[in-house]
């Protein structure tokens, strides 16, 4: 899932600035899993935003809605008068819902209520961690389903480096080292003779490096195109 | 890609090369540019080296903190007559960049270069900084093996011109995690192209035996020069951070505890009480024990089977260089003539 971490109340008040209607949009699917930008979430930050705005002797008119998924914008169409209404959107979704916003809703102005962190998954209760880095190549067939992208904090291919110490990495004692996941799970599943081998420079045109990235699936393009 | 040498036997003729191909038991020192831009600093540690090493690591950035730049520091380094070690890492530039620097390098008369993956930023003083990591050092390895070797850019494309040759380093930690892994990872090393190794600092001598046999077991000794990094210790409290904050570090208890002995006469004294002359001399005392231990590391790495020198780092203490090669009786420096300009030549 997209992880994300609300922003401070002091920078979304920045963020609103002198708007009075003030919509707050949740999303129901990644951001509602790592509670940060849900229904639940949405009426709070609401809530907080009338308070602090009273406190400040100019009360804003803060309403909330929540959408499945604010990355499509059949989810959107949803709200759109609300969000005509309002001065300013204030999106609790991640960085694709807020584009999904100002792309959808040319005249609105939207702002970010969330810094999306990273795609993930939740190791204990209140703990998510990295997990994939998107690189558009996947090689965890060669790592025993451990990514060196997301999780070394070099993203070696050759790992591990001298800076690997019991178990966690040497730029903070809070990070496994993932090349030592990687030996330990290929050792105790007998293909620690994949380490021996070594792994090309990557192909990082695949990844962010090689510009924006586009889909296109001409299979699907076709049965849009025959309707 | 195996390597092509020379006609001459060499693959590149550097100094380097030349004192380990003759079998002299070889030895490499290490100079940190400063952070700044005084090509004095370099003139100066320069002189304390030389003729005490057959050539000079020249770090890049290291601890990701920004200093003088390894090729430009090591450009002095040419004209003091020393001949340089370039360092290259992985953090601060991409396949373009490396390669760039790397023609530059060669053009200005580097010969040596030892590739690593480099500190990462959070360590040094520009931790906002993005890191690169286009590539690890196995890799660049790979790519400046095949620049001199099948004469290629790293995307296949033959050089227009004359190939940077690069008689080809890199590193080794026999005491990292995991620890059972690290013969291997020098064997892909190996396999990548590497010529020499600079290992970690060296302070656990049965533990690097176990290490070395592995290595011989392997053959290892027998495809790649073996330099065992060395570095004298300069206090008792350095000698514990080393212990107990760097991962792949192993100092013995005993080592501690020599540190510790060499400044008992101030140890009585309150702190407050210790006049500069004290700690002036305290620090002496604590500096001379160091560099005994260092002589006396050198002698007993000499010993073990297939390591082919030492890489003395003497982190901003370049001084102490001399001493300790002098200590180790590994004066003079050995003269292994050059190969003629026609010998150079390729067939």
């Amino acid at each position: 899932m997209i992880v994300a971490e609300q922003k401070s109340l002091d920078e979304m008040k920045t963020l609103i600035g002198e708007a009075h209607n003030v919509l707050v949009v949740g999303c129901g699917t990644c951001v509602t899993v790592c509670f940060a930008g849900g229904s639940r979430e949405a009426a709070i930050v609401a809530a907080s935003l009338r308070m602090a705005t009273k406190l400040d002797g100019d009360a804003a008119a803060v309403s909330d809605v929540t959408v499945q998924r604010q990355c499509e914008w059949e989810y959107l169409d949803e709200i759109a008068e609300q969000i005509k209404a309002a001065d300013v959107v204030l999106s609790l979704g991640c960085g694709i819902g807020v584009q999904a916003i100002a792309e959808h809703f040319p005249q609105t102005w939207v702002v970010p209520g969330l810094n999306t962190s990273f795609m993930g998954l939740p190791t204990e209760q209140g703990i998510w961690a990295e997990r994939c880095a998107a690189c558009g190549d996947c090689l965890l067939g060669r790592t025993g389903g451990i990514c060196p992208i997301a999780r070394c904090s070099k993203s070696l291919l050759n790992g591990p480096c001298g800076g690997s110490e019991d178990g966690h990495c040497e730029v903070n004692p809070d990070i496994p080292c993932a090349w030592q996941l990687i030996y330990d799970r290929l050792s105790s599943l007998g293909r620690l003779d994949l380490l021996l081998d070594i792994q090309p420079p990557k192909n990082w045109k695949a990844a962010r490096d090689g510009g924006p990235r586009k889909i296109v699936r001409e299979d699907l393009r076709l049965a849009v195109e025959e309707e | 890609m195996a390597a092509q040498p020379y006609s001459n036997g060499y693959l590149v003729g550097s100094n380097l090369e030349r004192v380990l191909r003759a079998g002299h038991f070889a030895v490499t020192a290490e100079l940190g540019p400063p952070q700044s831009a005084d090509a004095e600093v370099i003139r100066k540690k320069a002189a304390l080296l030389k003729g005490c090493c057959d050539a000079v690591n020249i770090t890049d950035n290291q601890t990701a903190i920004v200093r003088m730049s390894s090729i430009g520091a090591g450009t002095i380094v040419v004209q003091e007559g020393l001949e340089p070690v370039i360092q290259m890492t992985c953090r601060d530039r991409n396949r373009l960049a490396i390669q760039s620097d790397l023609l530059g390098a060669y053009a200005l008369g580097m010969r040596n270069l030892l590739c690593l993956s480099g500190d990462h930023q959070n360590f040094g003083n520009h931790p906002t900084a993005k890191n690169v990591f286009d590539m690890d050092s196995i890799q660049l390895v790979q790519m400046v093996a095949a620049m001199r070797d099948a004469r290629v850019f790293q995307c296949g494309e033959p050089f227009k011109g004359p190939e940077p040759r690069f008689f080809v380093g890199a590193a080794a930690a026999p005491f990292a995690d995991p620890v059972e892994f690290r013969p291997y990872r020098l064997a892909k090393k190996i396999k990548a192209g590497a010529n020499f190794i600079q290992t970690q600092l060296i302070y656990d001598i049965p533990a690097f035996k176990t290490f070395m046999e592995k290595v011989r077991q392997m053959g290892l000794h027998e495809q790649v020069y073996i330099l065992a990094g060395v570095g004298p210790l300069k206090s008792p409290a350095m000698a514990r951070y080393m212990k107990d904050s760097v991962p792949g570090l192993w100092v013995p208890d005993e080592f501690i505890a020599r540190m510790e002995a060499a400044g008992a006469p101030w140890a009585d004294i309150p702190k407050d009480q210790l006049s500069k002359e004290d700690k002036k001399a305290r620090a002496d005392a604590w500096k001379q024990e160091g560099i005994r231990i260092c002589i006396e590391l050198i002698q007993q790495i000499r010993e073990i089977e297939g390591v082919a020198g030492v890489h003395i780092m003497a982190i901003e203490w370049e001084e102490a260089v001399r001493p300790i090669v002098e200590g180790a009786g590994l004066l003079p420096r050995p003269s292994v003539s050059a190969p003629t300009a026609q010998e150079a030549s390729h067939d």
